[in-house]
């Protein structure tokens, strides 16, 4: 497949690549992460029921491609913790304007945890539209996005 | 978001550069930063107490208890007392085995550690956890124009919505960081523009729509945006009886939780929808009709998480987010009667009517009518109802409730008003 080249807002800014989890509708991050966290599982398997394309997808260490979090406020600290647990996202990429709940928890990680997910946002409905679940995904610190 | 576009005063630049202590630079560090995610130009003064969504002791929230400690060791505590979001367990009032106990003996162990963190940084009291903190018995009620920093999703949607105050969705903790500070970012929902609505949404049913269900609608809808709503005042009437604010709590909670909500204005009938009228609405903005078949599409979409799809239930959980006194004094009344219709004594299923801890004390206070209750069998608590079925034993029950939020983060079966009072006498 040809390359795809994406440049978005850097939120939290760093270089990775990685494997790609796409949730085309809002990532619920309490009931995707919930299941796992209190369990203290070692990987992450999203238990939100509601989002058809991650449900019981394993999202440990993926870079999480979304339009926005939703749901409960607890958002911004479950992320947090699954940070702390080592079994948080490697980066996330938002098509859209990044939510107060995704930013609370990549801010909170950032300060308290010196933990950095690497993230970009309004990457646009094109880019969302274009990357696939196991594709990989390299980012850059001015904010570009290579889908490979 | 390495440079601060932020206009900080001197005494914000002093303690971001650490003048006050590391532990208080990290505080407005992280304020700030959420703030220049948003293009915030400025803090601002918060008008009243925050309220927070974190009121539960599960030891791996590790980075919480660790930031408490932090504080409390360097005496930082919230500027104003806060109320907080309900307790996860509440022995008394409802029943659990021992196995459900020792698991949640595990699940919320740091429970009374964390009870005495929040104390030191700032609690109001014993009795301020509740997810309705706004309520007139608890307390923690903002007025028109207050600037809030907020979290718990259900309480936010009621004070922007109901109320006419102005808070963000903000996450734990960072509601936390704004009340030591006492400020805010000023941005969304805390300006002009970020309070006009995108959507105008048509309510054309052939009778009032459950609050739940057309919550649930209108936030799988509208996802974060503002929402106009028309319709709803050939139902409810004008302007905000006690039972028009229990309805839009209702809506609101399901509107957060289904989608995230953070704002609606109903036509005729919340403060700024009523100063404004559709002066609110953006330009170009998008149009959404729910009618009967739109609630049925929506009731039908919702998945049955049961093992056993037509097990007996269990349990029913009647109160997320905390019921209002009145919505107490209503549903006590509704289960008696039907009770006596149906010629029988007492509830078939274990029934708990989740209220604030001060909204119960009131209650209690006519004797007559809480014995009442209490002859049909059914327990008022001031657990939280999502809490209880975090538990994975808990979680296994066939639960049924008339909350979209509890459905929508649970195993839980959502059910309508009617067909939850049918399941509890028959």
């Amino acid at each position: 497949m040809k390359e795809k080249i994406f440049k978005g807002r850097v939120v939290l800014a760093g270089n990775t690549t990685g494997e790609a989890v796409v949730s085309r509708q809002g990532l619920n991050l309490l009931a995707s992460y919930q299941k796992s966290a209190l369990k203290k599982a070692k990987r992450v398997i999203c238990s939100d029921q509601n989002n058809s394309d991650l449900y019981k997808k394993d999202l440990t260490d993926k870079i999480i491609c979304l339009p926005q979090t939703i749901g409960s406020t607890t958002g911004g600290m479950v992320l947090e913790t699954v940070v702390q647990m080592g079994i948080g996202p490697k980066a996330m990429l938002f098509s859209e304007h990044i939510d107060s709940l995704a930013a609370a928890g990549i801010i909170l990680s950032d300060v308290w945890l010196k933990s950095r997910i690497i993230t970009i946002d309004q990457l646009g409905t094109d880019f969302l539209a274009c990357v696939q679940d196991g594709q990989t995904v390299e980012i850059k610190e001015d904010g570009t996005v290579i889908i490979r | 978001m390495n440079q601060i576009k932020m206009e900080l005063t001197q005494e914000e630049k002093e303690i971001l550069a650490g003048k006050q202590g590391a532990t208080l630079q990290k505080v407005m560090e992280s304020v700030i930063l959420y703030g220049e995610v948003f293009g915030a130009k400025r803090l601002v003064p918060l008008n009243g107490p925050v309220h927070l969504v974190t009121s539960f002791g599960i030891p791996l929230l590790k980075p919480v208890f660790e930031m408490m400690d932090e504080l409390i060791e360097h005496g930082i505590k919230t500027k104003e007392s806060f109320t907080v979001d309900p307790r996860p367990l509440d022995y008394d009032n409802v029943k659990c085995n021992l196995l459900e106990k020792l698991v949640f003996r595990i699940m919320y162990g740091k429970q009374k550690e964390y009870e005495e963190q929040l104390q030191k940084v700032g609690l109001k009291n014993e009795n301020a956890f509740s997810c309705t903190c706004y309520l007139p018995e608890v307390g923690n009620t903002p007025s028109k124009g207050d600037i809030l920093a907020w979290a718990e999703s259900s309480a936010v949607v009621y004070a922007n919505s109901v109320l006419g105050a102005r808070s963000n969705r903000n996450s734990g903790i960072i509601e936390l960081c704004c009340g030591i500070i006492a400020k805010a970012p000023e941005f969304g929902l805390l300006t002009e523009e970020g309070r006009k609505a995108k959507w105008l949404v048509e309510v054309k049913t052939s009778k009032a729509p459950n609050a739940q269900v057309l919550g649930s609608a209108i936030g799988m809808k509208v996802v974060e945006d503002v929402p106009y709503i028309i319709g709803l005042d050939h139902f409810l009437g004008t302007g905000l009886s006690t039972d028009t604010r229990d309805y839009l709590k209702d809506m609101g909670a399901a509107s957060a939780s289904n989608g995230a909500v953070g704002l609606f204005h109903v036509e005729n009938i919340t403060p700024e929808a009523v100063e404004k009228q559709r002066g609110l609405l953006v330009d170009n903005y998008q149009r959404y009709i729910i009618d009967d078949q739109e609630i049925e599409r929506v009731i039908k979409s919702y998945p049955l998480m049961w093992k056993k799809k037509e097990a007996r239930p269990k349990v029913c959980f009647i109160g997320c987010p905390h019921l209002s006194l009145e919505q107490l004094e209503h549903w006590s009344e509704k289960i008696s009667l039907a009770l006596k219709e149906a010629g029988r004594e007492k509830v078939s299923i274990p029934t708990l009517l989740c209220a604030a801890p001060d909204v119960v004390k009131a209650f209690k206070k006519d004797k007559t009518r809480y014995n009442q209750l209490l002859e049909t069998g059914a327990q008022i608590t001031s657990i939280c109802a999502l809490m209880y079925m975090n538990n994975p034993l808990c979680a296994k029950q066939p639960v049924i409730t008339n909350s979209n939020k509890l459905r929508t983060y649970t195993t839980a079966k959502f059910l309508l008003d009617e067909e939850l009072l049918e399941q509890l006498v028959h």
